[in-house]
């Protein structure tokens, strides 16, 4: 990425992380295939993708606990393999699993980091004191961890990745069993965290929550890329909008699906009596209107609605992020 | 919307130099205090779980009294000379079965995570390791106490200097630590607490009362007199009787330091390998 800066000159910035053809096998199975993707410094990178993708392994590649079979990492700037404790001296890790000491209260997990960080008692007390008040842990500062609910003990594994003040942090699918309040705090955080100037690489499993915080997405499945941009370029990449049609008769559905797949040029979706298909121009709601009175299918619904990033997947990976119900499904051809 | 977020602009290196580059490793000073602080962390933990220090001191205390009061008459004749004899295996095969809490403790840290946490730091790779044994020291002082100060009100007399009794204490740590490689190699590969017990016990039960700790060797058949007599808990048991009531020394308490560095020397880059691929 290069910035002009007034003078005219170009400078180029390195991105603050970066990954490059990073593979790792576990035995039989190819946890990473030679992913590549990096974060621009203050900025949210969302890693995006569904159980198995290898997110986890790439995080914990790139926090120095594990070292790739091929590939490199480079974190500000530093080799994780040739220099993991300068990376360590500028990271903040919140692993999928909490990595808190159930025996410890909050205030001695947070003290026991800063503690091996470096600062003195009384400098690991006061810090411990300000990120419990700022995770809302103020009350349960004295109690053992044990006896915290699942979002407080993802709350104080969070404020224990920050003791340090990482200039880089990782956060490994941080929100899984946050409730909707507690999430929307976290999320709130790390808008916080990156207006100052903290670069967030932040794996996640939901769509919203990628096209909520992340400035670049990198869709990962099986191990490899397979698309990265903004969430807008992503949107554009499946159709900016889809389009959904909703026939008067349910027994027509199959009729809809053929007209959609045929002018659409792509396989619709077809979910609860609805289709779906990527309004690739402006011409296929037309289009596809005056076909479907051709042929004497009248609509119930007939909308243009922004994709959304599970749709993205969907035509990115060709399958879902999320498996959903069973009542959801995705009709194969038929003909 | 996120997508309108400025990109902050670094200022020109050659106008600020910034922050020096950090440091590549931690220094000796750095490793004694990451270390001490880990240890710290071993005894808060003790703190918040006093039950601990009761599982500490019960099962060292029952022993003394099942076997001083069950055995006794009938090994040693009467219990007073049984005590004589049996405290010093007891404290021997106490501070085996302490070196399982150095196998409980890092399984859990393995897989609550904590483990990652601390390999994130810019600490030691060691620190949190070397943090856990010298707890695990601390237990082993607290339970030689226990062990001794129950002795001695049911009678155990120590004929030997106090000077002795600080060298049985340090025979027994270096022994333990060496023999703590076993139980990090254990508490990688189980990853989980309650398989380390029993695995744990599987192996220390057989390994400590095949031994002469709670009865002579002479009185058991050939086969068996041939292990008993080489096991590592037969000498540090003799030794510790050595220097705690009398008898030879320096053969039993060079024995056991030998089985020690036989111990590490197998135990120890296994438990590192271990440690290094399977974390
Ligand atoms: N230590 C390991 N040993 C063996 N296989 C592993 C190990 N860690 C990960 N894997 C495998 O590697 C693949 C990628 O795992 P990873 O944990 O990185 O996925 P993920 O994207 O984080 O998934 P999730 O959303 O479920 O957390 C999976 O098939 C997993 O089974
Ligand atoms: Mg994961």
């Amino acid at each position: 990425m290069t910035l002009s800066d007034p003078s005219g000159t170009v400078e180029s910035v390195p991105p603050a992380i970066e990954a490059d053809g990073l593979v790792k096998r576990f035995g039989a199975t190819t946890a990473l295939a030679g992913a590549s993707f990096s974060a621009t410094e203050g900025t949210v990178l969302g890693v995006l993708g569904p159980n198995g993708a290898g997110k986890t392994t790439a995080t914990r590649v790139l926090a120095t606990l594990l070292a790739p079979d091929e590939g490199r990492g480079l974190v500000g700037g530093y080799d994780v393999v040739a220099e993991p404790h300068r990376v360590r001296t500028l990271i903040g890790l919140t692993g999928q699993y909490a990595g808190v000491d159930e025996a410890l209260t909050g205030t001695e997990n947070l003290v026991l980091i800063a503690r091996l960080l470096g600062q003195g008692r009384a400098a690991s007390r006061r810090r411990a004191a300000e990120l419990l008040a700022q995770f809302g842990l103020t009350d349960a500062a004295g109690r053992a961890a044990r006896t915290y609910s699942g979002g407080m003990r993802r709350r104080l594994d969070l404020a224990a990745s920050l003791v340090g003040r990482p200039r880089i942090l990782f956060l490994d699918e941080p929100t899984t069993g946050l409730d909707p309040a507690s999430r929307n705090e976290l999320w709130d955080m790390v808008r916080t965290l990156t207006d100052d100037g903290v670069t967030v690489l932040l794996t996640t499993q939901y769509l919203e929550e990628a096209d909520q915080l992340a400035d670049d997405i990198v869709v990962i499945d099986r191990g490899t890329v397979v698309a990265t941009g903004t969430p807008r370029d992503l949107k554009a990449r499946a159709g900016a909008a889809v389009l959904q049609m909703r026939p008067t008769q349910p027994e027509q559905l199959d009729a809809v699906r053929r007209v959609a797949a045929e002018l659409a040029g792509t396989e619709p979706t077809v979910e609860q009596g609805t289709v779906a298909v990527p309004a690739v121009d402006d011409a296929l709601m037309p289009a596809v209107v005056r076909r479907l009175d051709d042929v004497g299918v009248s609509l119930a619904e007939l909308t243009l609605r922004r994709a959304t990033l599970d749709e993205v997947f969907l035509a990115l990976t060709g399958h879902r992020a999320v498996e959903d119900d069973q009542d959801t499904e995705i009709l194969k051809e038929t003909a | 919307m996120t997508l309108d977020r400025t990109t902050t602009v670094r200022p020109a290196v050659t106008t600020d130099p910034g922050p020096r580059p950090p440091s590549r490793r931690v220094s000796p000073g750095q490793w004694a205090s990451q270390s001490l602080t880990m240890a710290w962390r071993s005894i808060v933990q003790i703190k918040h779980n006093p039950s601990e220090l009761l599982d500490l001191s019960i099962q060292p205390i029952m022993f003394v009294l099942l076997f001083t009061f069950v055995f006794g008459g009938a090994i040693g004749g009467s219990t007073d000379a049984y005590l004589q004899f049996a405290l010093g295996g007891l404290i021997a095969q106490n501070a085996l079965f302490l070196t399982i809490y150095t196998a409980t403790g890092l399984a859990t840290d393995l897989q609550k995570g904590t483990f990652d946490r601390f390999r994130s730091l810019p600490i030691a790779r060691s620190a949190p390791l070397s943090g856990r044994i010298l707890g695990d020291v601390l237990r082993q002082l607290w339970s030689l106490v226990v062990l001794l100060a129950v002795g001695v009100l049911l009678g155990f007399r120590i004929t030997t200097s106090p000077l002795a009794v600080v060298a049985a204490f340090g025979l027994l740590v270096a022994f333990t630590l060496a023999f703590s490689w076993t139980s990090v190699l254990l508490g990688v590969l189980a990853r989980d607490p309650e398989k380390v017990q029993i695995y744990g016990f599987t192996v220390l039960f057989p390994l400590t009362f095949a031994s002469n700790a709670f009865a002579p060797t002479q009185t058991m058949p050939g086969w068996l007199q041939a292990w008993v007599s080489i096991n590592p808990v037969t000498r540090m048991a003799d030794a510790l009787r050595g220097l705690l009531v009398g008898g030879p020394v320096a053969a039993n308490a060079v024995a056991t330091l030998l089985w020690g560095v036989a111990f590490a020397a197998v135990f120890g880059p296994l438990a590192v390998w271990a440690l290094r691929t399977r974390t």
